[in-house]
């Protein structure tokens, strides 16, 4: 044993070292965030939670024309429809399987009419499964909940597209 | 034969064939709106657009122009493919952009065209043009701005379905086509217009949005709603069969079906029978299969067991029910539920002959107490071809609109006897005469009319005029297998143990014995039964039915049936075992083995020629007809009954209720 390194020894030199890492960590600005009370900014092209929007005056918009449900590669996405009592062409089901959903986005790409879309919401975790099996009513719901950050995306990306 | 080139290829085309037609030949596939070959020609789209050497130095429009020795025909010069760009754009000047909630999307001839030969884009900037929605009856829904004028819709009402009540009024980029004075149009062919129609103009008005072409599961089967066998295609998605469309099949259906066929099929989801029931005190009270068969096992019957089968049942589920006879020495089989009793000893006697397709090929027709247009509507468009083709024809019956002209002999029968010299002149004449009988006339004057097979000249070395219309799917495949007695369904009365094989129109009452509804919908025949077996519709079995001309045709299975319904033969399979003699057939296929060792022309599909021999009958001919064996077109059988499409066209069509609504 050299006498630099005695003398590191009986300084506890490295013991010293170790804790300078640790105050220099201590006080540099923190990598993590406060989860659900802070949250990482999101592209506007996030692809969240699925949302059936309505028109500004409440029509929904989705007119039942099945692309998303053809295009949809997990097959997640069941739709059923019928005249409604005005001979419009409505869906009467539209059901999404959010544990088939593999969130490509292929159905919003889909829409004619931008009726579904993939908000920004990402934290919709539930403890059954059942829960996550979304219908018509949930995902008009989803719209109305979410509509203007879903509003102010779509502007966002729009002249991109 | 004119010999044309089309693009190098050398073709030689029939006299008279068109250049469309050639180019066909050739293989090239020329994009097309107006254009069917089943109706005129009437060459107003444009899209048909060729070049042809020599003539003008322009497109020509190859649905309309004969083709001649020596043409040259280019189908992909710059010149076309602008012209049909051209074409192509002006169409989409004034159709709306509503694919999406278009019930053709995805099915659409302007759809697949503008992909294939439009431009991609338009440069039209102006406001489009709308047309208000037009009311065609139950069957048809209409949007009428999507409309290309084609003018196919108007050409089928006239030419084929014969009815005159499709027209266009005004002109130029003005032109609509509507029903006059906005009234159903009362045709039983009126859904083939929904085919017809290149684009989404005129819809399906029960199928209105409920399914996309690509969702649905296709199967091949065969219609049981009349004697004829339409070749049919059910679309069906999950466990129910969304609609029925036809298949092209020239010796039986040509590219048509009935409103009949094609809309019956939501009857198959309503009213069904989906688990056993047996009587208990007077009630019918839901059971188990085991405890069904074990009230059947128990019956005392001795033997005396009898089969009635019913107007759509399959020829497996009639083999099935036949064996399970035999096995206790029983022959009481029956077919005919209203209680014809005409002479069953020669098929070829009790036959449409001269074949469905033939039929067309006529001189000379005498029709004797048949209403075809509502017993075999797709055998009348045969006689109206024949009609164009220059024959006469006579009737003998009540007199009614059959959509072309008939000379009527007035409706007692006895004229058959002493036929007018207008009648024996026009057969004196013809070289294919042929002589129709219906169900009407078969009671009476089956004798009669066999008797006219000699004085009227039917049968000759290669043309059999005499025909019988047959009105049940199931009744040639029956007669095959022997379904008839001599005296008809009164000789099953007093049998102790009776199947009805879904039979809902006899006189239950008469019935005496222990009564075992086999069927699959809940209709007159379930409601006598004392033990209902829950059976499979046409849709729902692979399938043997022979139509009325003996024609063997093969179904498959499109969906299965509903709750515990079982097909049918494994139901009398499986009570079999109960009865203590197990039949020999564990499959479909066994049992198809075995029903051809019983009737060897079941065994392959095919059209099957009976020897031609007549029995000799009575030949006097008495009474009056009073009126056709079918009075409701639309509510013939269960299924029929059981769907709110039918009804409404009963009560529309038939009965003359109003549900027009006004024009939006």
């Amino acid at each position: 044993m050299g006498i630099a390194q005695t003398i590191k020894a009986f300084t506890l030199w490295e013991f010293v070292k170790a804790h300078a890492l640790t105050l220099k960590y201590f006080f540099k600005p923190k990598a993590t965030i406060n989860y659900p009370f802070e949250k990482n900014p999101l592209s506007p092209r996030f692809r969240g939670e699925h949302a059936l929007r309505r028109y500004p005056n409440g029509e929904e918009r989705c007119i039942a024309c099945k692309l998303c449900e053809a295009v949809c590669p997990a097959q997640a996405i069941t739709i059923e429809a019928e005249p409604r009592d005005d001979g419009s062409r409505r869906t009467t089901r539209y059901d999404i399987d959010m544990t088939k959903c593999i969130y490509c986005g292929l159905c919003q790409e889909a829409c004619p009419v931008d009726a579904i879309v993939e908000g920004p919401n990402l934290d919709f975790a539930t403890e059954t499964r059942e829960e996550l099996i979304y219908d018509k009513a949930k995902l008009l719901d989803n719209g109305d909940r979410w509509e203007s950050a879903i509003a102010a995306n779509l502007a966002a990306d729009a002249p991109y597209r | 034969m004119p010999k044309v080139k089309v693009d190098g290829i050398e073709v030689e085309v029939p006299a008279g064939a068109t250049v469309l037609q050639a180019c066909e030949a050739a293989g090239k596939e020329i994009p097309r709106f107006c254009y069917h070959e089943r109706l005129s020609i009437a060459g107003n789209c444009r899209m048909c657009l060729v070049e042809v050497k020599p003539g003008p130095p322009k497109p020509q429009a190859s649905c309309a122009l004969p083709a001649a020795e020596n043409q040259e025909i280019f189908t992909n010069t710059p010149m076309v493919k602008h012209a049909r760009e051209g074409i192509m754009e002006f169409l989409l000047i004034n159709h709306p952009l509503d694919c999406p909630i278009c019930d053709q999307g995805g099915e659409c001839d302007l759809q697949d065209q503008s992909v294939a030969y439009g431009r991609g884009h338009s440069r039209f900037a102006e406001n489009k043009r709308a047309v208000t929605e037009k009311y065609m009856g139950p069957i048809v829904k209409t949007v009428m701005t999507r409309c290309i004028q084609c003018t196919r819709c108007i050409r089928f009402a006239e030419e084929v379905a014969g009815v005159e009540e499709i027209g266009a009024i005004y002109r130029g980029e003005n032109m609509q086509i509507t029903s006059y004075l906005e009234e159903a149009v009362t045709s039983e062919l009126s859904g083939n217009v929904v085919d017809l129609c290149p684009v989404g103009a005129l819809t399906s008005k029960p199928y209105a949005f409920e399914a996309r072409p690509w969702e649905l599961k296709k199967t091949l089967s065969i219609d049981v709603m009349d004697a004829v066998g339409t070749n049919i295609r059910l679309d069906s998605r999950g466990r129910q069969v969304l609609r029925c469309v036809p298949r092209v099949n020239d010796d039986v259906n040509e590219e048509w079906a009935s409103d009949k066929t094609r809309h019956a099929v939501d009857g198959l989801v309503r009213r069904r029978l989906d688990r056993p029931y047996v009587r208990r005190n007077g009630k019918l009270v839901p059971t188990t299969w085991d405890e069904a068969f074990a009230a059947i096992a128990a019956v005392d019957h001795a033997g005396s067991i009898a089969a009635v089968a019913g107007d759509l049942v399959d020829c497996e589920t009639m083999f099935a029910a036949k064996a399970l006879l035999k096995e206790f020495g029983s022959t009481l089989l029956e077919g005919r539920q209203t209680g014809m009793d005409y002479d069953t000893s020669s098929l070829a006697a009790v036959n449409f002959n001269t074949t469905i397709a033939g039929t067309e090929r006529a001189d000379a027709i005498l029709l004797v107490g048949t209403n075809l247009r509502w017993e075999a509507p797709l055998v009348n468009t045969r006689i109206r071809k024949a009609i164009k083709k220059g024959a006469k024809v006579f009737a003998v019956g009540p007199e009614t609109d059959l959509t072309y002209k008939v000379e009527w002999l007035g409706a007692d029968l006895s004229v058959l006897g002493a036929l007018p010299d207008a009648v024996t002149e026009a057969f004196g004449k013809a070289e294919r005469p042929m002589v129709i009988v219906g169900g009407g006339a078969l009671k009476g004057a089956h004798g009669a009319a066999l008797a006219l097979v000699d004085t009227l000249g039917l049968v000759k070395e290669d043309w059999n005029g005499f025909n019988i219309v047959h009105m049940a799917a199931s009744r040639m495949g029956g007669l095959m297998l022997g379904y008839a007695q001599k005296s008809g369904i009164s000789a099953l009365y007093d049998a102790k143990l009776t199947f009805f094989l879904g039979a809902d129109e006899c006189d239950f009452g008469a019935f005496g014995g222990f009564k075992v509804y086999v069927g699959h919908h809940g209709d007159k025949g379930a409601h006598h039964a004392d033990v209902i077996l829950p059976g499979a519709s046409y849709a729902e079995k692979s399938g043997t039915w022979v139509n009325l001309e003996g024609r063997v045709q093969r179904g498959e299975r499109a969906v299965f049936p509903p709750g515990d319904a079982r097909e049918d033969w494994t139901i009398f399979r499986a009570l079999s075992e109960r009865m203590g003699k197990t039949l020999a057939f564990d499959t479909l296929g066994e049992l198809r083995a075995a029903m051809a060792l019983d009737c060897a022309d079941l065994a392959e599909p095919g059209l099957v020629t009976f020897p031609w021999s007549v029995p000799s009958l009575s030949t006097t001919a008495e009474g009056v007809m009073q009126g056709y064996p079918i009075k409701d077109f639309y509510l013939t059988n269960a299924i029929c009954r059981a769907s709110p499409t039918m009804q409404r066209c009963s009560a529309e069509l038939i009965h003359g209720e109003t549900f027009a609504e006004a024009a939006e």
